[in-house]
């Protein structure tokens, strides 16, 4: 079954699904795109070198 | 609009080309291509090198052309040819004149100038600190800053290619979605903005310490910030290259995604958790806790993984549904059987699909699982298992999707077209015999980026097994197969420009054909079996499943516990 949902072509917004309008956005995929690997591997790795104990000789 | 631009549509094709556009397209990737037949034959030497009795390059030139290797072939190729993909997906396949045509020249110059200065740079001597560059190695102060300027005409040609999409919304030369090849193309895209910003966050003050402005780059902050650059920049080549293969299925076969939304859907976990994944380069680094390694390698990674099990299913799948739907239906592969072999086109592609899903794939989920990745560290089976993705995957894709578009492009019949139709398959076995050949090297301890196989100036002597031996004059042999094929590869790109036969001027005449639709539209194939390519699918995850018990088993022998 092929689901005919994009033929709203009269005019009325149809109601695009959130999902759908996430992917339609670019800047918002950029966005996520950058953030995430800032915050789990960039952010989250220098904070724990960061924190290594400095040694004493 | 205010500004109007020159256009053509191709009258093979039915695509349509801007004329900015288009030359952006011709000059990254032909300057691409000079840059890998540079690199290329630095690889074949350094094969020859590493094979024990043949030993051609003295030391420092080992290290010197490793360093230029690495550069020319994973940067500097790939990301040119990557900047005439993001023009060709955006500007020509929402059929849209390019935005801001002048900055992308800029951005072309910026990369050609910065990588001329990088190589000149390694070329004189002074800068053998491998592409990675790793402090405190340090390298001469323009090695750093050529790379940066040629990140930062990189990241002005991404912008363009957002900027393009910005223009086919407004001008609304797509209807819904964006289709599916500009889709990948995109999240190449993205994940390009954030390799670069890590890259110009970690070689800016690199290069103020090369200068002597800083003291101390702390290498262990240097290895996590380079990693989130070196990395990504391998996943910004994995979205490119899968989405020439939906491409190519699209040109060659019609087809259509088995289902749009899944393959879409595969992207937006590239967009999410591949570049994470750069934690499997400091898995055996002290100082990051196994929460951070495993969570950015494992817990995430295998749903990037996931989305790239899905592109493997999927592209051949959409295939065998378009082949099935012209009536190779006979048995579990006939739609294969009877596919375009003879084709550099398809049979690059395929090969590099195939390649890139059991040699590169499976071995990167093993090295990037924390306790196996020790046995393999640093080995020869690391370079093994890369050149799988990136030349017989990435590499391979872009040979082939350029016997398409070069003759289009130029408007010339291709040159040597019986050496064309044999060109993947001696590059592709010469690259399969490179990886195979590095991993079984690298299994038995074989370290990487090492000029002295028989350590004979150690103060302690060591020998490998002399199996090792074997594998790697083996490496040798099949490096010069596929430097034969890799300038194959050239020669006939550079003779279709210079010397093939111009093709006549039908356009005025002859209506140009419909442009495929399974390219310009987002659209799935609709509910067809695929049998063969699930059966294709099975034998992967038995492999995938078998090699990774192989290697728990390896392990415990390391440790003398079996
Ligand atoms: C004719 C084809 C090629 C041959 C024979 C070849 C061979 C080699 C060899 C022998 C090494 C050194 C291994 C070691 O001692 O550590 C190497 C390293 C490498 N190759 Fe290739 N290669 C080829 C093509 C390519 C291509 C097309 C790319 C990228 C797209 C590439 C990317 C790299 C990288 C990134 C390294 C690592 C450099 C480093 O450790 O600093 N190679 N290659
Ligand atoms: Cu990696």
């Amino acid at each position: 079954m092929t689901s005919q949902d994009n033929n709203a072509q009269d005019g009325e917004h149809e109601h695009i699904p959130f999902f759908q309008r996430m992917l339609d956005n670019p800047f918002l995929l950029l966005f996520i795109g950058v953030v995430m690997p800032t915050v789990f591997y960039i952010l989250w790795g220098v904070m724990e070198i960061a924190t290594i104990p400095i040694a004493t000789y | 609009m205010s500004i109007l631009s020159k256009s053509r549509i191709c009258p093979e094709t039915g695509l349509f080309f801007d004329d900015q556009a288009e030359k952006l397209i011709k000059w990254n990737a032909v300057t691409g291509v000079v840059f890998l037949l540079v690199g290329g034959a630095f690889g074949v030497l350094m094969a020859l090198t590493r094979w024990t009795e043949v030993h051609i390059l003295p030391a420092d030139w080992f290290y010197l052309l490793l360093t230029a290797h690495g550069l020319d072939a994973l940067i500097v190729w790939i990301i040119f040819f990557e900047m005439a993909v993001l023009y060709l997906a955006s500007s020509t396949l929402l059929k849209v004149r390019l935005a801001a045509p002048k900055w992308a020249w800029l951005g072309y110059w910026l990369m050609l100038i910065g990588a001329v200065i990088t190589n000149v740079m390694v070329l004189e001597g002074d800068s053998s600190v491998m592409f990675t560059s790793y402090p405190p190695m340090k390298a001469h102060p323009l090695f750093y800053l050529g790379i940066i300027i040629f990140a930062v005409g990189a990241l002005i040609g991404t912008f363009c290619f957002f900027g393009t999409l910005v223009l086919a919304k407004e001008q609304k030369t797509y209807e819904g979605s964006l289709p599916l090849v500009t889709f990948g193309a995109l999240t190449a895209a993205i994940i390009a903005v954030f390799t670069i910003a890590s890259g110009a966050i970690i070689l800016v003050p690199t290069l103020l310490w090369s200068l002597g402005y800083i003291a101390h780059i702390d290498p262990l902050m240097y290895k996590t910030i380079w990693w989130a650059m070196g990395h990504s920049s391998q996943q910004i080549n994995v979205s490119a290259h899968v989405s020439i293969w939906y491409l190519i299925a699209a040109i060659i076969f019609g087809a259509k995604p088995l289902s749009e939304k899944v393959s879409r859907m595969a992207f937006l976990f590239y967009i999410f958790f591949l570049q994470l994944a750069s934690a499997h380069h400091l898995l055996v680094e002290p100082g990051l806790s196994s929460e951070w390694k495993i969570f950015n390698t494992s817990y995430a990674m295998y749903l990037a993984v996931l989305g790239s099990m899905i592109h493997g299913l999927t592209v051949p799948g959409s295939i065998e549904a378009a082949q099935r739907k012209k009536g190779f239906n006979k048995g579990l592969f006939e739609w294969l059987r009877r596919a375009p072999w003879g084709n550099p086109v398809f049979s690059g592609m395929f090969m590099s699909l195939v390649m890139f899903g059991f040699l590169g794939g499976i071995t990167g989920v093993i090295m990037g699982t924390e306790q196996i990745n020790i046995i393999m560290h640093n080995t020869l089976y690391v370079p093994g298992h890369f050149h799988a993705t990136v030349v017989a995957g990435t590499t391979l894709t872009f040979m082939a999707i350029s016997y398409f578009l070069v003759p289009v492009l130029f408007r010339r019949e291709l040159w040597l077209p019986g050496l064309a139709k044999w060109q993947p398959y001696i590059y592709g076995l010469g690259v399969a015999g490179i990886s195979v050949f590095m991993m079984a090297a690298g299994t038995l301890g074989v370290s990487r980026r090492h000029w002295d196989n028989n350590f004979a100036d150690a103060t302690l002597g060591f020998d490998y097994p002399a199996a090792a031996h074997m594998f790697l004059a083996l490496n040798g042999l099949s490096g010069l197969l596929a430097g034969l094929g890799g300038a194959s590869f050239c020669i006939i790109m550079v003779g279709t420009i210079l010397w093939g036969k111009k093709k006549g001027d039908v356009a005025a005449t002859e209506p140009a054909p419909a442009p495929e639709p399974a390219v310009h539209q987002a659209g799935s194939a609709g509910s067809i079996a695929v049998p063969g390519t699930f059966v294709l699918a099975l034998i992967f995850l038995g492999s995938f499943i078998l090699y990774y018990y192989v290697n728990w088993k390896y392990l415990s022998e390391v440790w003398l516990l079996s």
